[in-house]
């Protein structure tokens, strides 16, 4: 209709909108268990081609979120749907969609590394030549090439992992779940991992990652929440959070009496954890000024904040399990 | 989820059913040994020496009386302990299951793979022991292909009850309880041995009433013995009725068990 343009635009841009769909939509999750809640009232949406991390101590409820989306473990309450689809009703179509990395390896140890990746691939239908290619592709990709028919009692702690993350790729997933990917891992495997999920998202597949390596998160998440007894305690992006809840920097000492009473008399305020005296402020110089000129303290370190900061700051100090 | 989860069954669990067969294929020296082996063995102890001090069984030699029996035995043996210690082994320490159910397969697609794998594997060695006993001169052909397509319901049947004990098990050690206090008890009082007939009345109702494994003797003795009586048509809607019992007992075990 030429003479009202409008309308049709507004509707082209209503679509659009409507396009750029949330990966997964929670409002009030909830999985409760017998004896205690794990995951209590959670809400939280995914957006397509980002990688979201979930942070917490064990326990904090993550492996339970994972499952529940990946639609294993059902929700005991609220809403929860994955590609727009509800996991109680979709789970087969939503899992034909998924890659999923878990958190306890369970690769399959009667059968090679190739073979565990065609074997797995027949579990989602692909055709046996199909699955055969992809699975040489995937085994260069993960750089695995050289074990391609070695068992898998036979492979370090590190190549299982990528074993798994391949096989996890095996039926071109839109969304991957990464249930602490690089636990336990040395720092080569650790960071070969990063190097291939940050190609991944390059090419367009969105991530939901937990872990407890706060560096990880930093270093992959475009956002994150950080849970604890499952709740989500905040949400954003690193640099958001560690600004928010850390200051940018933070000047750490010994808590000796003159330097808490120095503190005290300049009204600065300052934590103290064990042996350790921290400040978190924006103006790390006058603080380190005042504590080394007014205060003869001389041994004082200046430090980014970091997200291990806004964690611990979180979810406390106490050890957990 | 409706009707007991058997709708939740689809084509995939032809792909768990493979995964086993695979694995089986992949170590067959090992695998192919008991079919042959088992046969020999009791033929050579039971057939031929305890047979020696038998004239015969109502005018059957005892080694050809002992022979259907002997295949009957290892459908239930091979599919039993298939899903019992090795599903188990498979569900709780090797993390298979976890693994599959992330894929689009759903818990029942797993445990029918399994069930299906169980009754294949029973039916493979009932295939491969025919061979051996012809050789013996103690079953005929072709009427003992017969025996094949039977362990196929037999083997279903001994798959579900085995999974059955799979998903309440509390470890793989209490697993020895049925294999004790059942399959045992049944490897010898079936009518295996000696014929039922000369068990008191009550025990004869009692064993064709409960126990599967003389409901298959009976129809395989009736195959190789080639006297077809009413009493094989009873024992085959038993089989099958009593197997479709179990499969749907232990796919809603299995279901409590796995999803929580
Ligand atoms: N199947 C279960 N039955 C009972 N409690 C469980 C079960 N699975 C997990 N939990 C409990 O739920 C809580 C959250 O566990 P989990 O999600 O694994 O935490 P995380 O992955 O963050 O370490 C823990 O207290 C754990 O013990
Ligand atoms: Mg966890």
């Amino acid at each position: 209709m030429p003479g009202s343009p409008i309308h049709p635009v507004s509707n082209q841009t209503n679509r659009e909108q409507g396009s750029y769909m949330e990966v997964i939509s929670a409002h009030g999750l909830e999985k409760r268990f017998p004896d205690l809640t794990a995951v209590d009232q959670i809400s939280f949406a995914v957006e397509e081609k980002e990688i979201f991390g979930f942070l917490g101590p064990n326990g904090a409820g993550k492996t339970t979120t994972m499952k529940m989306i990946h639609c294993v473990s059902p929700k005991t309450g609220g809403i929860l749907s994955v590609f727009g689809m509800d996991v109680n009703k979709d789970a087969r179509k939503i899992k034909e969609r998924l890659g999923i990395v878990p958190q306890e390896n369970n690769l399959d140890p009667d059968f090679s590394a190739f073979q565990n990746l065609t074997i797995y691939g027949r579990y989602f239908g692909i055709p046996r030549r199909d699955a055969e290619t992809k699975a040489e592709e995937l085994l260069a990709f993960m750089q695995l090439s050289e074990k391609r028919d070695v068992l898998i009692e036979k492979l370090s702690g590190g190549m299982k992992r990528r074993l798994i993350i391949a096989r996890a790729l095996i039926n071109d997933p839109q969304l991957l779940i990464l249930d602490e990917p690089t636990i336990g891992l040395d720092p080569q495997a650790r960071h070969l991992i990063w190097e291939k999920l940050r190609h991944l998202k390059a090419e367009g597949c969105t991530q939901v990652m937990t872990t407890h390596y706060l560096d990880e998160a930093e270093r992959l998440c475009d956002r994150l929440v950080i849970m604890d007894h499952g709740k989500i305690l905040v949400e954003g992006s690193p640099e958001k959070l560690v600004r928010e809840y850390a200051g940018s920097e933070i000047i750490e000492t010994t808590p000796t009496p003159e330097a808490i009473s120095c503190l005290e008399a300049a009204d600065i305020s300052y934590d103290i954890f064990g042996d350790l005296l921290q400040v978190q402020t924006a103006t790390p110089q006058a603080i380190a000024h005042t504590l080394m000129e007014s205060c003869r303290h001389t041994t004082v370190t200046v430090r980014r904040a970091t997200l291990e900061d806004v964690f611990l700051k979180l979810t406390g100090r106490t050890l957990r399990e | 989820m409706g009707y007991f989860g058997l709708t939740e069954i689809s084509r995939g669990s032809l792909a768990v059913w493979r995964r086993n067969f695979d694995a089986f294929i992949r170590t067959y020296k090992v695998n192919f040994i008991p079919p042959f082996v088992e046969p020999v063995l009791y033929l050579l102890a039971l057939g031929y020496g305890v047979g020696a001090l038998i004239e015969d069984v109502n005018g059957i030699p005892y080694p050809v009386f002992i022979a259907p029996a002997l295949v009957s035995i290892s459908v239930m043996y091979s599919a039993f302990f298939e899903c019992t210690y090795s599903s188990y082994v498979r569900m709780y320490y090797q993390k298979t299951f976890d693994a599959i159910i992330a894929t689009p397969l759903s818990i029942e697609d797993i445990v029918t793979g399994e069930i299906l794998w169980g009754a294949t594997r029973g039916t493979i060695y009932a295939g491969l022991m025919i061979p051996v006993l012809f050789l013996f001169g103690v079953i005929d052909l072709p009427i003992s292909l017969l025996l094949i397509p039977c362990a196929i319901p037999a083997g279903i049947l001994f798959a579900s009850i085995g999974i059955c004990f799979t998903a309440i098990t509390p470890s793989i050690d209490s697993l020895n309880y049925p294999a004790f206090l059942f399959i045992t008890p049944m490897f010898l009082f079936s009518g295996t041995f000696f014929p039922i007939s000369i068990l008191p009345e009550s025990l004869q109702y009692f064993a064709f009433g409960l126990l599967p494994l003389a409901n298959v003797v009976s129809l395989n003795r009736a195959i190789t013995a080639a006297e077809f009586s009413p009493l094989i048509l009873y024992n085959i809607i038993w089989i099958i009725g009593v197997a479709a019992i179990f499969f749907v007992i232990g796919l809603n075990l299995m279901r409590r068990r796995l999803i929580i």
